[in-house]
């Protein structure tokens, strides 16, 4: 039953995405283009690039599922189709899951295609393994969606949705330590940080561009990562409400 | 000539706030299988907010709601209960037929259902067009075919008919009494009294109370009238006997045409 339900959800997202292609480009192209600037941006410093790059491909998921499923869950809060659905046989489990494996699956292939990309025309130089990159893009994928899905409870408009990205995350970016290192940060916002989910995100996949595995602490790191996933997919259940005023 | 009949629907002493404002004000009603039940009534008179209840989406302050035996909303009487929205609840960026499936499998019906459901609806030669390019009577049709194509036996649609033209209306009026004939509930919302005279039982609702609930025919009796929005007006001046005496109104209501038929 609950995987019927889901299935034919994450199919339904994945159709919406399909019938939108320009979105399916920005998607695609965005991270390819953004991470084409920093080379050159960087050009007298390859180093650095080597050393952002990885996280970047690995991030872009976060930044854009968030997005997406804030948008398109605000939509189903609008229209009433999630009242329609509410009142059909779908567990609100199956909502999420079907949400999950269709953001998870863009996750996967946007993060493919970046990489490639990275590795291939830009000359990314690193030593982490590729697919332990596109799954770590897959998780943070998901981060993306289970917080976009909580900060959808809050919007009211699509406007109000997408001014959450730079309320929500931009200052997770800032502060993970893809620009400054963490501990070169005021003691404040050290500790701040390490109350963020996308730090965790971050020190996963730099971990794995510096040292090329994840060891005990890039364990701990997924963990964490994994666990906020569920934490916020709990939250964002909580605002899933079967009945409402 | 129902009271025999099983009661699919069973609402007892509902009381239903929304802010400040109560909108259902302790409503008791039952719902026979069988028929069509039309709900009539101005908008703001509470038939979305009633309706809401049935399916098990509203929040309840008081009173019960049973539907096929057991509570509103219960995951067991889901699957049995069809919904359609005022708002058409449809993914736009999706084509009639990608909606109708999806809501087919949500609601563990074969996959033909599909199909049946879009012709029963007339929408055979616009089911790969993407929902936003639709007239809204057309998303009104893919909206009813998502809501039967679970086959339910309970039908909740709110206001199905609006802006439909006149042939296509009588086809689904007609649908929904052979749906009644194989055994299913209907409760179908207007806040046109025209649409009165299609159903066999009138629930008229009023500020969020029942003002008069009998079939058409007795209602045409009990007021002395063969137009229905007429008779609607007659009820609402028989409520209020000391307005009308004041105003030193005629008894049969002389009331302005601007609002007859709305009501709002």
């Amino acid at each position: 039953m609950i995987a019927r339900a889901s299935t034919a959800t994450a199919e339904r997202v994945l159709r919406q995405l399909r019938h939108d292609h320009r979105t399916v480009a920005l998607l695609l192209v965005v991270p390819c283009v953004l991470l084409t600037l920093l080379k050159y941006l960087f050009e007298d410093q390859p180093q650095t690039f080597d050393r952002i790059g990885v996280p970047l491909v690995g991030l872009f998921p976060l930044l854009q599922m968030f997005i997406v499923t804030s948008v398109t869950m605000l939509r189903e809060r609008t229209s009433g189709t999630l009242e329609r659905l509410m009142a059909s046989p779908l567990a609100k489990l199956d909502l999420l899951a079907g949400y999950a494996a269709a953001f998870a699956l863009v996750g996967i292939a946007q993060a493919s295609l970046v990489a490639t990309y990275a590795l291939a025309a830009l000359g990314l130089d690193t030593s982490a393994n590729g697919l332990a990159v596109v799954a770590l893009a897959a998780a943070n994928a998901l981060l993306g969606m289970s917080l976009g899905l909580l900060a959808s409870a809050f919007a009211r408009t699509e406007f109000q949705a997408t001014q959450f990205m730079p309320a929500f995350i931009l200052p997770q970016l800032l502060l993970c330590g893809l620009f400054i290192p963490r501990e070169r940060m005021a003691g404040a916002l050290e500790t701040l940080a390490n109350a963020l989910p996308a730090t965790y995100a971050y020190d996963a996949l730099d971990r794995l561009a510096s040292d090329g595995a994840l060891g005990a602490r890039g364990t701990i790191d997924i963990a964490a990562v994994l666990g906020l996933i569920l934490v916020a997919l709990a939250l964002g259940a909580a605002t899933l409400r079967r009945r409402t005023a | 000539m129902t009271g025999l009949a099983r009661a699919a629907v069973e609402i007892d002493d509902l009381r239903v706030r929304r802010g400040d404002r109560e909108v259902l004000h302790g409503l008791s009603l039952t719902i026979a299988a069988g028929t069509v039940t039309g709900l009539l009534g101005p908008s703001g008179s509470g038939k979305t907010t009633l309706m809401r209840a049935i399916v098990g989406v509203q929040l309840v302050d008081a009173g019960s709601v049973r539907v096929l035996g057991q509570p509103a909303g219960a995951a067991s009487v889901r699957s049995r209960v069809g919904y359609m929205t005022q708002a058409r609840g449809l993914y736009e960026d999706l084509t009639v037929r990608e909606n109708v499936r999806y809501f087919c499998r949500i609601a563990g019906a074969p996959a033909a259902r599909a199909e049946e459901a879009l012709a029963s609806v007339r929408l055979e030669s616009l089911v790969d067009r993407v929902v936003r390019t639709l007239s809204g009577g057309e998303q009104a049709r893919a909206s009813l075919a998502t809501a039967l194509v679970g086959r339910p036996e309970v039908l909740i649609l709110d206001e199905p008919t609006v802006g439909l033209d006149p042939l296509l209306r009588r086809d689904l009026w007609r649908m929904f009494h052979r749906l009644a004939d194989e055994g299913a509930a209907l409760l179908v919302s207007s806040h046109v009294m025209d649409e009165a005279a299609n159903c066999d039982e009138l629930v008229l609702l009023r500020e969020g109370d029942i003002l008069a609930r009998a079939t058409p025919d007795e209602l045409r009796e009990r007021t002395n009238t063969d137009d229905l929005a007429e008779a609607f007006l007659r009820l609402i001046e028989r409520e209020r006997p000391s307005d009308g005496r004041e105003l030193s109104m005629p008894a049969s209501g002389a009331v302005p045409d601007d609002v007859r038929g709305q009501g709002a």
